[in-house]
């Protein structure tokens, strides 16, 4: 039933995929971030002018689906002969710069609030002491805020760069070839869509696993303190060791 | 009569009893996005060539039919997995498309033809107003192909996925034009108008309709019309093992264009005449 030849030459096609969905997920995601950072900076700041703007975007991004994102960019732009004859038309023409913008808009409002939990979950009582100390409001935050802010939301926005990995597969409903996209065109030509689709998942499985087992080793390296100490042993000298 | 022949006889008889119990319904699927062959009607319903020539085969064969609407690129994986019975999509007979279906006798023939701005370097591309078939004038048709290949190299060209369109070009044109799959016809006009493609390729009947449109105003037809070979004809799809089914729809077809139903019906939808010849 399950023809193996097949599954081994499909694999080899998709695999050409790979560099771009990877391309789409680490372009989108540190753009992201960046929006994000602002974002949550913004959600903070005190100021009811930026916490309400930055309120209405995470609004208007998180209750939206990516995929109708996607099509306003790449589709709804390209009717306004305006936004045509602008300089931002060499970037919206190419459907990639589309899918980075939408996917990196979509994901900056998500990680917005993630970042802003990590934030607010640092212990006020710090906060006071580093004050007390005279420290100004930007070291604080750079020394006493961020770091924890960071082993906080970490596992938050693993979960978000996993679900962003996966999100790219909606950029072959605009004519790229990700991988998803050449599963379909592969579909659509052998008509065996169990054996291919399998075989995508399989690729996903692999990106998203590199990426979780990344964000644990990272959390691990970054959290020291949540280590249970290594027992103490006593130094011993090597001859009791032979004895054995 | 012997015995043997009356058993057969019973056997028979029950067993196409049995079938017509269960073929009281038949499930057709469309695309719903193909117009003039089939569309979604601003009311919501589904209309055209296809839809109109399925009420008249459900009533030659004496069924029941029920038309649903299916993606284009699921719409053969859907009808093996059973969701429907038979598809009327546009779906030219291939033959890797017959590795997995069974087809009807043809109700129509495939021509396809690009599309271009009117103001783009490609609006009057060697031989258009002409007319090729890749079955009998293949030589003529690869010569004229060469020709647009010198105009069209490097442009972005458009197609819906997984079609003969597709195939015609990278049959034809392979590595000469920047090639973009789209998962419907609507899509790739859009990005004709939007200045994304150079040109389109698809079926001429569908893109005449389309330029008709105000939306497609400043567009049209350019280069030859082609048909035959790898856009052979058009038929219903159907799963391998419904043979029963398909002899029903072949006889339907066969009188449909034997007395000129699909002749009128194609002149009423395309103002051409798509009947299969022969």
């Amino acid at each position: 039933m399950i023809d193996t030849s097949f599954l081994a030459s499909s694999l080899a096609t998709l695999v050409k995929g790979i560099p771009l969905t990877v391309q789409l997920s680490m372009i989108s995601v540190s753009v992201g971030a960046i929006l994000a950072f602002g974002l949550a900076l913004m959600r903070v700041s005190g100021n009811a002018a930026l916490d309400l703007s930055a309120r209405a975007y995470i609004f208007v991004y998180r209750g939206t689906p990516l995929l109708v994102q996607i099509y306003i960019i790449y589709y709804g732009l390209s009717q306004f002969p305006a936004l045509r004859h602008s300089f931002a038309w060499p970037y919206l023409r190419e459907a990639y710069w589309c899918a980075v913008i939408a996917l990196a808009l979509n994901t900056a409002a998500y990680s917005a609030e993630i970042i802003r939990g990590g934030i607010l979950s640092v212990n006020a009582g710090q906060v006071e002491a580093a004050r007390a100390c005279g420290m100004s409001q930007a070291l604080m935050f750079r020394r006493i805020v961020l770091p924890q802010a960071l082993r906080h939301m970490l596992p938050a926005y693993g979960n978000e760069v996993i679900l962003m990995i996966k999100s790219t597969a909606l950029a072959s409903t605009i004519t790229l070839m990700d991988v998803t996209g050449i599963a379909a065109k592969l579909v659509s030509e052998s008509y065996r869509p169990i054996e291919v689709f399998t075989m995508a998942g399989a690729i996903y499985l692999l990106l998203t696993f590199i990426a979780s087992h990344g964000f644990s080793l990272f959390e691990h390296a970054v959290t020291p303190d949540r280590r249970q100490p290594a027992p103490h042993r006593p130094a011993e000298p090597p001859e009791t060791l032979q004895h054995g | 009569m012997s015995l043997k022949r009356i058993i057969a006889a019973s056997v028979l008889a029950l067993t196409s009893f049995t079938a017509q119990a269960e073929e009281q319904t038949v499930r057709i699927a469309t695309e719903g996005a193909y117009a003039p062959w089939n569309f979604s009607a601003p009311n919501g319903t589904l209309q055209g060539f296809e839809m109109d020539l399925a009420k008249v085969l459900c009533e030659r064969m004496s069924v029941r039919c029920e038309i649903v609407a299916q993606n284009w690129d699921g719409i053969i994986p859907a009808l093996t997995a059973r969701k429907y019975d038979a598809i009327m999509a546009a779906v030219s007979v291939t033959p890797k498309r017959q590795e997995v279906i069974a087809f009807s006798k043809p109700y129509a023939a495939g021509i396809n033809g690009f599309a271009v701005l009117a103001d783009s370097p490609l609006a009057n591309m060697p031989g258009t107003g002409e007319s090729y078939s890749l079955d009998t004038q293949e030589t003529a048709a690869k010569a004229r192909i060469a020709e647009m290949a010198k105009v069209m190299k490097g442009t972005a060209t458009g197609v819906q996925g997984s079609t003969t369109a597709s195939t015609f070009m990278d049959t034809y044109f392979n590595g000469v034009v920047n090639l973009k799959e789209y998962k419907s016809t609507e899509e790739h006009n859009f990005d004709l108008m939007n200045g994304r493609l150079d040109a389109v390729l698809a079926n001429a009947t569908v893109l005449a309709a389309a330029l008709e449109k105000p939306d497609m105003k400043g567009a049209k037809l350019s280069g030859p019309l082609f048909s035959g070979g790898v856009f052979g004809v058009i038929a219903v799809g159907l799963r391998k093992e419904d043979a029963e089914l398909k002899a029903k729809f072949d006889a339907a077809i066969t009188s449909a264009v034997a007395d000129g139903t699909v002749r009128d019906l194609s002149m009423k939808w395309f103002k051409v005449d798509v009947s299969p010849r022969s």
